[in-house]
Formats: structure tokens, sequence, C-alpha cells
């Protein structure tokens, strides 16, 4: 266990170095960028502008200037904005993340448990006229857009049905820390979870119907039912148990790449300040130290989540565990 | 076959019929199955693959997918007829009155379950048992069935097994309610040769101590001849003949049962460069041409065969053969049904 923790974290740290340098180069290798001609205000003189780059080392050749700025975001954490001068990139960040968290975690929670429970009804009655009906929703749900389900959600909800008992208690959009109060974070937070859900139950729940599919073909599903044991129970605790792994692994990693930024298109329509928020705005300004942050951040997810997979893969399948 | 004087058969399937639903149209599998079963008996079923040996049992069990199969003919276990139980009460019957184990243990046991979970699962469903007294029962089940350390090997997972131990895991559990009739689907084919006889072995000991009846399906006849009391030959969905071990294999009548012992080495005679096999290839289901099935290779076909042969008595009671003809040793001898140096012949073991 040690030593796979050990080796987990040496490759977390490998990737994330090669992650930094490949959007460092990046940056810097795109023409046109002079981040000192955004800060230095409109028409500089050249003296302004060379000042400019000396306060920020841009005069430097490029593996100090990747130096000093992974120094100022990992070591010193006093990274500062490109953009928004004498904002610090770390606490920023770190004040994003749980608005992300909160609308990703309450979205997941819908997602499983709604994928889940599809699933399955399509399964068992695969090919009826109800699993024909879900499979089709499942697909509009797939293709329908996170930002135009979203907007439609919000035309119902703030703007043309507000007046209506249904939809009155929906709060403007925004957001409300669930330390703060409980009450309107949950209230805030309700449609984006169904909005950015309906997307990840469509193709979660088209997913687990033909692993389950699949799972029920097996010869141990047959002694399961030459046993005389009910029919929930062979379902559930012989084809559902079974077909967990590639559910769990693909949830963990999409899971990752949400909280890591990837529900920018759901944060932005909602106008929720989360992470995806953040890099969205920092890529439109060409905010280097924001995106670094950014990109990081949800590098370190991923990588984190995978080494989850790994974790929940040998916890679901014995098989696993001997190697 | 019952006269008035003998008992109630504990299994009594007649005129069974089964038919599959595929995407090409349905195919009758089983076609007119008679079978029954006393207790405390063992009974061979023997055939090639495809004859319907296994469909014929998965049905007794009410195994096969029901929305795709639909039965007809009447299977009856202790009189109650099994084809129309509702689920509960037929759930109620799988483990705890008629059991059965496959073919391939490796599959057939839950990969993420630990084998005694699994036992346990089964005494708990039938009898009402506490997890610490199914436990209790399980490994001493693990014993009964000659496992060597089952205080380990009842928190094993199957893959942590051999394939020897797995089968008699799958035996134990089929055996933990103790069931009137355990039905074996080929036991011993996924095995190791020498795992084979050890696994017959514990199977024919446990019938001798619970008094079950074992239903066992193979295509080995040097098995049939060493456990067998009664044996039926099916081809094509069909039983072709039915006897004691003694009638069918001193006296076989149908040309199918002939060629499946002719393609048996023999101790007691010189051996042939290459064993004598049937023509031909098996029927399969939904490709089989009216009249008798075994036509297209039978060597004494001639007109009547056109007409499917009805099941009739021959010799003694209970010896019983879907052939125009009436066949004996000798003429199987002198008309062998398959050539022993064909190459079109069709290897039956």
């Amino acid at each position: 266990m040690i030593r796979f923790l050990l080796s987990r974290v040496a490759s977390t740290v490998g990737v994330l170095f090669a992650l930094s340098v490949l959007v460092f180069l990046i940056f810097f290798a795109i023409p046109g960028i002079d981040p000192a001609r955004q800060m230095a205000g409109r028409n500089p003189t050249p003296e302004t502008l060379a000042a400019v780059r000396a306060t920020f080392g841009l005069d430097k050749p490029l593996p100090v200037q990747y130096w000093r700025l992974m120094d100022h975001l990992l070591i010193k954490r006093d990274l500062v904005s490109y953009t928004n001068r004498g904002v610090k990139v770390v606490p920023e960040l770190f004040a994003a993340a749980p608005v992300t968290l909160s609308l990703v975690l309450g979205a997941a929670v819908l997602w499983v448990g709604g994928s889940v429970l599809l699933g399955v009804i399509a399964a068992v009655w695969r090919n009826s006229i109800v699993d024909r009906l879900l499979m089709i929703g499942s697909l509009i749900a797939i293709s329908i857009p996170v930002f135009w389900l979203g907007q439609v959600a919000n035309l119902i909800t703030q703007d043309r049905f507000h007046s209506w008992p249904v939809f009155s208690w929906i709060p403007p959009l925004g957001y409300t820390p669930i330390t703060q109060d409980p009450v309107l974070w949950f209230k805030h937070m309700i449609i984006p979870w169904i909005v950015l859900a309906a997307l990840y139950i469509g193709l979660y729940a088209r997913i687990f119907r033909s692993s389950l599919i699949e799972a029920g073909h097996q010869d141990y599903v047959r002694t399961a039912r030459s046993k005389g044991i009910s029919e929930v129970r062979v379902v559930f605790r012989h084809t559902v148990r079974t077909s967990l792994g590639p559910f769990a692994s693909l949830f963990a990693l999409d899971f990752g790449v949400l909280v890591g930024g990837g529900a920018l298109l759901a944060e932005v329509v909602f106008g929720l300040p989360g992470v995806g928020q953040l890099t969205f705005q920092s890529l439109a300004g060409l905010d280097l130290p924001v995106i670094m942050a950014a990109v990081l951040y949800g590098g370190a997810l991923v990588v984190i989540m995978n080494a989850v997979v790994d974790v929940l893969y040998a916890r679901l399948d014995p098989r696993v565990r001997m190697a | 076959m019952n006269t008035s004087t003998t008992p109630p058969s504990l299994l009594d399937v007649q005129d069974l019929r089964v038919h599959i639903r595929t995407e090409r149209g349905t195919v009758t599998v089983v076609q007119g199955v008679a079978l029954t079963v006393q207790a405390n008996e063992v009974l061979c079923i023997v055939g090639e693959s495809g004859s319907g040996k296994s469909v014929t049992m998965l049905s007794v069990m009410r195994l096969l997918d029901e929305k795709a199969v639909t039965y007809e003919g009447s299977i009856k276990f202790q009189g109650r007829e099994l084809l129309d139980l509702p689920a509960r009460q037929m759930r109620a019957v799988r483990g705890a009155g008629i059991a059965m184990i496959f073919q391939d243990p490796m599959t057939a046991l839950n990969p993420v379950y630990r084998v005694g979970w699994q036992i346990a699962e089964q005494l708990r469903a039938h009898r009402n048992l506490s997890r610490r007294q199914a436990r209790t029962e399980t490994l001493r089940l693990l014993t009964a069935v000659g496992i060597g350390d089952p205080g380990r090997r009842i928190d094993n997972y199957p893959h942590e097994l051999s394939g020897g131990l797995r089968q008699r895991v799958m035996i134990a559990l089929a055996l933990s309610c103790r069931p009137k009739i355990l039905i074996a689907d080929e036991p011993t084919t996924a095995l190791d040769v020498t795992v084979q006889s050890q696994i017959l072995q514990l199977i024919f000991d446990l019938r001798a101590d619970t008094g079950m009846a074992v239903v066992l399906v193979t295509h080995d006849m040097g098995v049939v001849a060493e456990i067998a009391d009664r044996v039926q030959v099916m081809y094509g969905g069909n039983v072709v003949e039915h006897g004691t071990t003694t009638d069918i294999f001193n006296d076989p009548h149908h040309p199918y049962t002939a060629g499946l012992l002719a393609s048996i080495p023999r101790l007691d005679q010189p051996r042939p460069a290459r064993l004598p096999s049937i023509a031909g290839t098996p029927a399969s289901a939904g490709n089989i041409a009216p009249g008798c099935v075994f036509a297209a290779r039978c060597p004494h076909r001639f007109d009547a065969c056109s007409t499917q042969p009805e099941l009739r008595t021959v010799g003694d009671a209970g010896h019983q053969v879907a052939c125009h003809l009436d066949l004996t040793v000798a003429d199987h001898r002198a008309v062998p049904v398959g050539d022993a140096t064909g190459t079109e012949g069709t290897d039956l073991l």
C-alpha cells in the first residue's frame, strides 16, 4: 500500500510538472502575446513597457521566468494576476473551489442515483416500450448542450414563470456559501444541479444499461437464479454489483474533470463564481498566472481521481487486488 | 413407462417442446421430450452438442429467458406442474427441490463474492438461518464435498481456487438445501482429466448418502457405463432411445446409440487405427427435415424414414426406441453408422 501511494505521488508530480511546462511554453509560443503590453495600460511609452517587463521579470530567459512563476505560485503563494493588479491567484482559486465543489457534488448525487435507477429499469425491461422511451430520452439529454438547457431553465424559472408558486422560491442567479445560509445555498444550487446532471444521467444510464445486459448473460447470474433467490436479489446483488466497475471508474474521471474546472459552461450560465468561470476569464484575458494555477489544480484533480479509480476497482473486483 | 403399481415419479416430463424466438424466427430446440426420474436413481442423458440435453434441463429449472421462450407439454415435480408455477413458488423449487451444477465452474461462480458467501446466500434463501448458523452449515458442506482446510477456503474468492475445488464448491452449493434431484450438466467437461473421476465419484457418493436422484448430462459413454441406472439418448431435440444401462450397452436398437457406442475405444478388442465416428454433421435445431431426425446420417435409411417414428417399447419394459426398424447388435455390426477411415466423419467425443 505504501509503495502504491509513493508511486502514485511520484507520477502525480511528474504529470503536473510536464503539464505546467507545456502550458507555460504554449502561452509564450502563441504569437502576439505580450503580457507587458496588457499590463501597461493604453498606449504605453517604451519606457513604461520596459519598466513593467523589469518588475514582472518578463525580460528574463524563459526557464528563469518559469521558475519564478512556480516559486510564487507554489512556494511563496503570493502570485498576482496579470490583468487584475493586486489580486492574489492562490486565494482566488481557493475561494472559487467550494462553489464548483457544491455544484458538482450535488449534480453527481443526482446523476449517480438517476442513472443507476434508469439503467436498471431499462435493462430489466429491455426492449420494452419503457426501455425505448428511456433510451430516447437519454439520447436527447446527452445531445442538449448544457448552456442551452441552462438558459431555458433560467428563462422558465427566473423570467416567464417566476411568478408561479412552483418557481417563485428560486432566488436570482448567484451563489451563497453553505456556511452562510444552507437553505439559500440549496435554493441557488438545485436548478444548476439538475441541468448539469441531465447530460450525465443520459450518458451513464446508457452505459450502465449495456453493462447490466452483458452481465445478465454471465453464467454466474444463471447460477444465482438456480439458487432460488429473489429476482431483485439476482439483479442487485449479482448483476448490478459486477457491472459497477466501468461505471465507477468513468464516474471518478468525469468527477475529477468537472471539479477541476470542466463545469465551466454551467457555471457561466448560472452565474456561479467557480473554478470553471475563473479559468474561462483568465483564458479570455490571457492571464498566465491564473491559467497556470487553474490548469495545475484541474490536472491534480484528474490525476488524483485516477488513483481513486484504481483503488475503487480493486475494492469492486477482488481479481484485481492480486496484481 | 409407469405401470399402475409403481409410485408416481419424482420428476415427470411429458411431450416437452421448447420454442425459442430468435431474430431469424422461432426455433423449436426440444421436440416432444419425455423423461421420468425416480428417487435415488442416476439417469444419464447422452447426445452430441446441440441435441437439446441442456435446454431440456434448463427448462426443468425454468432458467431459460422466458421472454424469448415458450414451453409446451408438462413438467411435473412431485406431482406439481412446474410450467404453471408462479415465479415465487418456482423459486422455492429451485435450489431446494431441484438443484443444478453447471459445466464450467470457472464462470458459474460470481467472481466478486467469497465462495462461502455464495453458499450461505442460498442457505438463507431457503432455510431460516442466522448468519452464524449459515456459516457453520457452509463449513460442514465444504467438508462434506472433500475440501481440505474449509476454514480458509470459505473466505476465498473463486479465482483463488483450482477448477476441481471450484466444482466442489458448486456441488456444495447445489446440495446445501438437500434437493430431491441434482441436475449435473456436463459437470466434468471443463476439468482436468485427473479431477474428472474424483468429481463424479463425489456426486455418486453424495447421492448414496442423501438419497437424492441425479440427472447427469454427459457425452462421455465411459461415465455412463460406470454410474447410470438408466440412460436416455437424445438427438436433434428428440429422445431416440431410452432404457436401463444394460439395455443401452448390450442391446442398442437405435443406429445413433450404436454409433455412439462404436466410437468408444474397447479394451477387449484390437485397437483400430482410427476410432469410428458417425458420418455427417449433427442436426442443429431449426435445420431439421421432417421425418426421423437421424435419417440424414443413418446407414439404414429407407422410405418410412420420411415420417417421424414414435417411441415404442422393445424387449424389456422400459426399453424404448424411436426407429422404424428393429435393429439388433448384429445388424449394427454388419452396417456400421460411420466409416473408420471416413474424412467427413464428425468426431464425437
